[in-house]
């Protein structure tokens, strides 16, 4: 089982949302579209499912022309980010609606209503109506409706984006599981990083209706080809610093600071791209580089401090385990882990070994 | 927390006081008091007590005018609903025509009802008006200031001319205010245009469609100025409705006193509908 796209183009008038588009799908795969709002995510997904057509171009499915086909003959199931069920059907007759329309008996029915019920924690609420539950559990239904019928390709266009912390914090946990043991291909959209780390499976990058890399979730995150890939894959956003290499020493264009790289590159200007979580305000394993700073805003979020400084001309951004209280204007010391710095050519291409 | 006792407050409550008494308690506290009493010149008033509403209860030309009424307001009900809706499903949802479609939909509830009278008296005069001459020139026998049944059908397409716009605007809005992504999940379950429209567009619809019927309601229940320009009640007093029997009992026979209670009587009949219509439509919606 796989889903391919070919060449696959989508233009609103003089617009372009979809530039032409090469992607493969494995069956047993959770596949993440990470991208911002715009980036085309959507759009992509509708045009997977049979929603929408493409300009141009082919979607193959089993080694089958599938584009233009409708979406009713595709069998597939599509979760949104706004809690999408009838309003005037129960929780059970919600769950059951994709089955009915294909003429499952009752007996199946109600067996496999119960069973995915159970599995998102509905069962007691069976008889309620969609408004009279809290958003997580109206979620919790819309996704039952996906995972009821056997469906070859489940969507999820940003399905936890409109729960609150908590309530997100939960299902992102369970939803691998709800996807193990399925064969299926599953399609993720989301805009949060942390979400496609935790998801795993593969992860492609999205800008501007492009998709800029597809690969592994880790490798992709690991490894960016691109600057590009590497802003859309951290959050919060990579400190971006243009170097000077020459032999091996590196340093800023901007100060004095100087490490040794054991990259085996051509003399030059190069940008670097340093992950936030990659400069802490505390020397711990290989952050060692020392770096001066200068307060602008300092965050607690959770058990984490988010430190917004100046150094130079540059505004950097540092995330360090447990909480420090900064002064706005406070003169500091922030070190920096030189193993994990990414390099990228002046045209923003991944510069590696070799 | 202590709640701050401050008398003075009241003062802010007054302006509004005074004003709604000007406006609505004192006229409608005269009508009260001529309810109770016979008037003669002068300004003499003897005490009836509750002799009017008896009268009135029990007088077959009220049940008549209350009769013509209901009738009146369940037919247009009974079009101007479902043909708001299939207007506003068909009406276009993007593009140029949205703003062409509303401006044309809006007109005739932009037209004084006096003139919509006017304008439909003229238009269905069997001998020069469009409608009645053609009507006659293909063969039927049409008349509606003599024949009580083209009476009331020219009486009721004036008012699905000049009122289903309202329902259709009101639909609209309601229509528009569903998500695509509920199209888009009832086409993936494969879900009928029929489906869908029962199970998701009249759920996502009702409670425009409650305000749409409650005022559709109350203004045709209460409709004077369109058929007394256009039939004047009549002929005999076929198309006279309460409104336009109240009319004549009050100042074409200057009977004060009964016309002041089924003033009243009218008064809470259009109260109570609307009462009891809001509360089981409030009461299905706690339900479901």
């Amino acid at each position: 089982m796989s889903l391919e796209l070919k060449n696959v183009e989508k233009k609103i008038g003089l617009e372009t949302h979809i530039y032409p588009t090469n992607l493969k799908l494995q069956k047993n795969t959770i596949n993440i579209l990470l991208g911002s709002t715009l980036a085309g995510k959507t759009t992509l997904m509708q045009i997977m499912a049979g929603l929408d057509k493409p300009t141009s171009g082919e979607i193959w499915f089993n080694n089958e022309n599938v584009t233009g086909m409708k979406v009713q003959k595709r069998n597939v199931s599509m979760v949104y980010q706004q809690f999408i069920n009838y309003p005037n059907f129960t929780v059970y007759d919600n769950i059951a609606s994709p089955l009915k329309i294909t003429g499952v008996s009752s007996d199946e029915t109600k067996q496999r209503v119960g069973k995915v019920a159970e599995l998102l924690k509905l069962s007691g609420m069976l008889n309620k109506k969609p408004n009279e539950l809290s958003g997580g559990q109206q979620q919790r239904t819309a996704l039952a409706r996906a995972l009821v019928k056997d469906s070859d390709l489940i969507l999820l266009d940003e399905p936890l984006a409109n729960l609150d912390f908590k309530l997100r914090e939960e299902l992102r946990e369970e939803l691998p599981k709800l996807f193990e043991n399925r064969d299926c291909i599953v399609v993720y959209a989301t805009t949060e990083p942390s979400e496609a780390l935790l998801l795993g499976g593969n992860t492609a990058t999205l800008q501007e209706g492009k998709i800029i890399q597809y690969g592994k979730t880790l490798d992709t995150y690991n490894k960016p080809n691109s600057l590009v890939s590497a802003q859309v894959f951290s959050d919060p956003p990579m400190n971006i610093a243009k170097i000077k290499k020459s032999g091996d020493q590196c340093s800023f264009l901007q100060n004095d600071i100087q490490w040794k790289t054991k990259l085996n590159i051509k003399d030059g200007e190069y940008k670097v791209g340093i992950r936030p979580h990659n400069i802490t305000t505390y020397k711990e394993g290989n952050n060692t580089l020392e770096i001066k700073g200068k307060v602008l805003i300092s965050e607690i979020s959770g058990s984490e401090s988010l430190i917004h400084f100046t150094n130079g001309n540059l505004n950097w951004v540092s995330l360090s385990n447990g909480v420090f209280q900064k002064n706005v204007g406070d003169e500091m010391n922030l070190y920096m882990n030189t193993d994990e710095f990414v390099y990228f050519d002046q045209n923003e291409r991944l510069v590696s070994n070799g | 927390m202590n709640k701050t006792v401050n008398q003075k407050a009241w003062f802010f409550v007054i302006p509004v006081f005074v004003l709604v008494a000007f406006n609505a308690i004192i006229p409608l506290m005269t009508v009260v008091n001529y309810a109770f009493q016979e008037t003669f010149g002068n300004n003499v008033f003897m005490w009836e007590g509750t002799r009017w509403f008896k009268q009135i209860m029990l007088s077959e030309r009220f049940h008549a005018s209350l009769g013509r009424q209901f009738l009146f307001t369940f037919i247009i009900l009974f079009i101007q609903i479902p043909l708001g809706i299939a207007i506003a499903l068909t009406m276009p949802k993007e593009g140029i025509g949205v703003p062409v479609c509303l401006v044309l939909m809006s007109m005739p509830l932009l037209i004084p009802w006096n003139v919509v009278g006017a304008m439909w008296n003229i238009f269905a005069l069997p001998d020069i008006g469009f409608l009645g001459h053609s009507l006659n020139a293909l063969g039927f026998d049409y008349n509606f200031t003599q024949q009580i049944g083209d009476a009331w059908f020219t009486t009721i397409l004036m008012d699905v001319w000049h009122w289903t716009s309202l329902v259709v605007l009101l639909s609209y809005a309601g229509l528009r205010s569903i998500q695509p992504a509920y199209y888009q999940a009832a086409e993936i379950d494969g879900a009928s245009r029929w489906a869908i429209f029962t199970k998701i567009e009249l759920p996502k619809m009702k409670k425009v469609l409650t305000i749409a019927i409650l005022l559709r309601f109350m203004d045709s229940f209460m409709i004077y100025t369109e058929p007394f320009v256009l039939t004047g009640g009549g002929p005999g007093n076929a198309t006279a409705f309460l409104s336009i029997d109240l009319v004549k009992m009050a100042l074409g026979q200057f009977d004060l006193g009964p016309a002041a209670a089924m003033s009243l009587i009218y008064f809470f009949i259009v109260l109570l509908v609307c009462w009891v219509f809001y509360t089981l439509m409030m009461r299905n919606e706690e339900k479901s």
